[in-house]
């Protein structure tokens, strides 16, 4: 779609993520759309996302900082948690619901051409309103423990956050497209969501991993965007909350970047695998 | 100033069965490709022809005769197999009426996202809304939920943000047979006057009084080719004779 009037536009073409740039007014009441839309008719509405990682911390922390005595190595253990959970429940939130969200807005995408890399966009922004009250808690928490970040820890912070939503963006846009396609897709997205809490440093902390892998698979293991995200939330939310000494992963800011790199990248390829598979979105889903 | 909508050799197959599983994929794709995985279906063959600014063309054909997949490929909703579709300026295509409607929002809330989608900015639809609300006549029921309404609000609503999207082509697709009579006079009416300003209208339906009364041309299609292409009252009896 164009606004101009004297050069001829080839309909169904787009400018991509730039066109969601363009449209945001729409993407906007597309978010609040999704928003109004998920809390229908419930009592609690927004609250329920306080309440559900809430649940799923408590059981997390009985088992693992209680039972199974995983904090005894780690200090401050219940912040340290929370600080990783809030990272791995956004990514996940975005990707799970990305990946559906061409199909389930096929009503839409069959009848009218908009940009369709709002849907997955939307997806995420929808994941970060949710992000926002866990931080709140995980701010008051922090502070309860005696929290004074630096500068560069807050900005880190930042990073980590960007990082996560770049990534699944990117992510987003390459399942939701193949989703159309293969509603096998959402399965295997809903499979590596289970993974995704144990491939990186959200539970236990990365000196365990290079106790016992090879310099190699730990630098891999480093790589995950996820894993820096992480890690960049415990270095701004948990590390200024200790008292003791503790080892921090090595050069974490330049990680940081390499992160940022890595989700560009993914964002990039999810970019372009979406443009090659939208022509056939409107018969295919 | 050239034409508002240039159709040029197009073609546009469809896979008749769908398949939806990576298993049977990978089976398809073990076994060596054996065969084609789905079969093919021309739902339009070799299309092309021109729509000057400002005119009024009916596609017209019986069922599954591709008028609807022509309409979309215009929106840009599906692209083409073969051939290329050029429009000039603003298009609005209100393939089915309301398709942008979610029944949990009310109806304020639609009429903003509609409209958004239809491509109207935050201001555009600020200035218009109090307009699309009294052509909908439904001034009462605006802030309750859509899924409230009868079939004729609902109608009356999304037909109602749709004219008043302001587009330089608009593309309709078997709705003016909205509301009640008075209400359908009054669509008509509007129809009249965004041609009269000058907007290029394509309009597929199957009222062919309506056709003949409303259109400058019509392009008849049959089995995804063009057969007929002329005035609009002449493209009707050439139809009419067929039947």
């Amino acid at each position: 779609m164009s606004n101009s009037t004297d050069t001829y536009a080839v309909p169904g073409v787009g400018a991509g993520l730039l066109d969601v740039y363009r449209r945001r007014y729409l993407l906007k009441l597309i978010v609040r759309k999704e928003l109004r839309v998920r809390y229908r008719g419930s009592v609690l509405g927004l609250a329920w996302s306080y309440v559900k990682p809430l649940v799923q911390y408590v059981v997390l922390f009985f088992a693992l900082g209680i039972v199974l005595r995983v904090g005894d190595q780690i200090p401050n253990y219940a912040l340290y948690m929370f600080s990783g959970v809030i990272v791995i429940n956004f990514f996940s939130e975005a990707f799970s619901n990305a990946t559906r969200s061409i199909v389930s807005n096929a009503a839409l995408v069959k009848k009218i051409y908009l940009p369709r890399e709002l849907f997955p966009v939307a997806s995420v922004w929808v994941a970060a309103v949710h992000f926002l009250p866990q931080l709140i808690v995980l701010l008051a928490a922090a502070l309860l423990s005696g929290w004074h970040p630096d500068i560069s820890q807050l900005f880190g912070a930042l990073l980590g956050f960007v990082i996560v939503a770049v990534t699944a963006t990117g992510l987003g846009l390459l399942a939701g497209a193949i989703n159309v396609f293969f509603r096998d897709a959402e399965n295997i997205v809903d499979m590596l969501m289970m993974i995704v809490t144990w491939t990186s440093p959200v539970l236990y902390d990365w000196t365990m991993i290079r106790r016992l892998a090879a310099p190699w698979v730990l630098t891999i293991y480093q790589l995950n965007p996820i894993t820096v995200a992480v890690e960049l939330f415990h270095w701004a939310f948990w590390y200024p909350t200790v008292n003791q000494p503790v080892e921090l992963p090595p050069h974490l800011l330049i990680t940081g970047f390499i992160g940022l790199g890595m989700a560009a990248l993914f964002l990039v390829i999810g970019q372009i695998v979406f443009r090659r598979l939208e022509g056939h979105f409107a018969q295919e889903v | 100033m050239g034409a508002a909508v240039i159709v040029k050799g197009l073609k546009k197959t469809f896979n008749l069965r769908h398949s939806h599983s990576l298993k049977e994929t990978l089976v398809w794709l073990v076994k060596g490709r054996k065969g084609e995985l789905t079969k093919k279906f021309d739902a339009l063959h070799d299309v092309s022809f021109e729509i000057q600014p400002g005119e009024t063309v009916a596609l017209l054909g019986f069922n599954g005769s591709g008028k609807s997949t022509l309409l979309k490929l215009i929106s840009g909703v599906i692209l083409p197999d073969q051939g290329t579709v050029r429009t000039k300026g603003r298009v609005a295509g209100l393939i089915e009426v309301g398709a942008g409607f979610h029944p949990d929002l009310s109806g304020r809330e639609n009429v903003y996202l509609n409209a958004a989608i239809l491509g109207m900015s935050e201001q555009e639809i600020q200035d218009k809304f109090d307009d699309i609300v009294a052509f909908s006549e439904i001034e009462q029921f605006i802030d309750t939920e859509v899924k409230f309404y009868s079939s004729g609000m609902f109608l009356r609503l999304a037909f109602a943000v749709a004219v008043h999207t302001q587009p330089d082509i608009f593309l309709v697709d078997e709705i003016l047979a909205v509301g009640d009579e008075p209400f359908q006079r009054k669509c008509l009416a509007k129809i009249k006057q965004l041609s009269d300003e000058g907007r290029t209208l394509v309009v597929v339906s199957h009222d062919l009084d309506m056709i003949a009364r409303i259109c400058d041309r019509g392009v008849v299609l049959s089995s995804g080719t063009v057969q007929f292409e002329g005035p609009a009252d002449q493209a009707v009896a050439w139809l009419r004779e067929r039947n």
